[in-house]
């Protein structure tokens, strides 16, 4: 399937989509700019870490809400002005729960399950503003705070490879995605390559996320760029730094010249890529290779 | 031996100060920045075997000098870590008792020691929208020993923070412990003017040792509410040379240590 099918297919008008990955590594970046191109509005979003994709939305007047426990470009380039602007403008609602509690929310959906309990949260203005609620634990009589189970429509995915049924292996940090891949409705999973399913049989232990889970394989290379592919490439951290510096001075207005330039003016995501270059993708690839060793 | 004086900023003294309170064979839950300097320098002089994690799901990488990472979730991170696991996982790793110590940040902190990094102003209609907790809630939550490190302004050490994101004692007395928290809490906290802690019975914080040169009025000064002075006030030794160059080899570039 193609990103321009899946987007169509699965992601619809005030859909809650979370995304995968975490902050810069393996953000599925090639479905956030076919949303965006698509201009699929009223969306809701959630994230263990919300970073650039979450000004990128914000630009293109798409994002309603935003699910997160932190949202900034990335600590090098200090706090999003994009991100101010949404929330100090009352544009974007910004409902910030602790980042285990988002966790558990995800994961208390992929359980099956309408809540799980934890010490997160309690005593603090978190748990005030999210109305969440306590119980006494049967058991023991301590307290807990209960999170509710968190579906989302869409769950968003990028990782090294996958076969066409949708068994998917990710490599290096898993972070939360197994967790959004069971609790989402429907699961796009944009991979680096597509392999036999035969080479998935090779190393079951690697699969992370069954087929079962998927709805839509889209083979992207170089789909979460200018975020990092653990083990394939590193991020690109000059583009990251050029975005953060043109929203540090023109704020959303910024965010929306970033989206002239890289995303209304390519067709598709491999124009994209194209207009970053070989060159520097490659040198990407090499950089991951120094930092792992 | 020359006796010039030796030049470091604040946030190296904060660094450095916090990086000498943490004791060998010990885990620790850091972040970005600051927190992730002052670890490393404890693993790199007197703490070899003190295991970093990271909420990026990280356990007990080996760090290469002047190679650090920009966030906790990317590849440089995870150096030669020993395990990988999902970030809930790591938090409940947490949540469950491994992590001895927490090292956390603050926009505003209270004199029971809690974490605003959340808003300045009201929550709905903020004056200033910070990025958020992360994982520092969480921290605050179940790290057994959690420090923080802070510039010391009177702006920032305030009566009452805006927005409890971190939660310290709360109100003080046994507050903590009748939300629900029944471990973790705030340890010290540490600042280019001196040590904190807390007392006792209050759970107020105390002055309990002054950064060389630095009288302890200056710090009341800094501080926006009553601050005791411990009985027995300590003076901290100042930055050796040696620690100053182990510090300045893992961050050359001043990406952690860029405040103050």
């Amino acid at each position: 399937m193609s990103p321009d099918e899946a987007v169509r297919r699965f992601v619809h008008e005030g859909s809650h989509v979370a995304i995968g990955g975490c902050l810069y590594s393996r953000t599925p970046t090639a479905i956030i700019h076919e949303i965006i191109r698509q201009k699929v509005s009223g969306l809701t979003v959630s994230r263990s870490l919300l970073g650039m994709e979450g000004d990128l939305l914000v630009g293109a007047s798409l994002l309603r809400r935003a699910i997160t426990s932190w949202w900034s470009v990335g600590y090098a380039w200090g706090i999003s002005r994009v991100m101010r602007n949404a929330a100090e403008q009352q544009l974007v609602a910004f409902e910030e729960w602790s980042h285990l509690s988002l966790g558990l929310r995800y994961r208390a959906a992929a359980m099956g399950v309408t809540f799980l309990p934890s010490f997160s949260m309690l005593g603090s203005d978190l748990q005030r503003v999210n109305a969440v609620e306590t119980i006494t634990c049967p058991y023991s009589g301590e307290k807990v705070l209960i999170v509710p189970a968190l579906y989302p429509d869409v769950g968003i995915i990028h990782a090294q490879m996958a076969d066409e049924a949708g068994n998917v292996q990710v490599g290096g940090y898993e972070f939360m995605d197994q967790d959004i891949a069971r609790s989402s409705e429907r699961v796009i999973v944009t991979v680096e390559k597509v392999v036999n399913s035969k080479e998935i049989r090779r190393h079951p232990d690697r699969t992370t996320i069954p087929f079962f889970c998927v709805d839509a394989i889209v083979k992207v290379p170089f789909g979460a760029y200018p975020s990092e592919c653990w083990n394939l490439y590193e991020a690109d951290f000059d583009h990251f730094a050029q975005f953060a510096q043109r929203t540090n001075k023109n704020g959303i207005d910024g965010a929306l010249e970033y989206l002239k330039e890289f995303v209304y003016a390519t067709e598709s995501f491999q124009e994209f890529l194209k207009k970053i270059g070989s060159t520097r993708l490659n040198k990407l690839k090499r950089n991951m290779q120094n930092v792992l060793t | 031996m020359s006796s010039r004086k030796l030049e470091y900023s604040k946030s190296e003294l904060i660094a450095i100060t916090t990086a000498r309170l943490l004791e060998d064979r010990k885990t620790i839950f850091v972040g970005i920045g600051l927190p992730m300097a002052a670890a490393l320098l404890a693993q790199f002089t007197h703490s070899p075997n003190l295991s970093i994690m990271f909420e990026g799901g990280v356990i007990a990488p080996q760090l290469k000098p002047g190679k650090m990472p920009l966030s906790t979730n990317e590849a440089r991170a995870g150096r030669k870590a020993m395990a990988f696991c999902s970030i809930t996982d790591m938090f409940l790793y947490q949540q469950r008792g491994f992590l001895d110590y927490g090292l956390l940040g603050a926009a505003q902190i209270d004199k029971f020691g809690n974490l605003n990094t959340s808003v300045i102003g009201d929550f709905e209609a903020p004056k200033v929208r910070l990025p958020g907790s992360g994982g520092g809630n969480d921290i605050a939550t179940s790290a057994t020993r959690v420090i923080i490190c802070v510039i010391h302004e009177k702006r920032r050490f305030v009566e009452k923070v805006d927005f409890v994101t971190s939660p310290g004692f709360l109100n003080g007395g046994d507050s903590r412990r009748e939300a629900g928290l029944i471990f973790g809490g705030p340890y010290k906290v540490v600042t280019d003017l001196g040590i904190l802690g807390f007392d006792s019975s209050t759970k107020a914080l105390m002055l309990e040792a002054v950064q060389d040169g630095v009288e302890p009025n200056s710090v009341l000064e800094n501080t926006g509410f009553h601050l005791p002075v411990a009985s027995h006030l300590q003076k901290i030794p100042p930055p050796s040379k040696h620690e100053l160059k182990i510090l300045r080899s893992i961050d050359p570039e001043k990406v952690m240590l860029r405040g103050g």
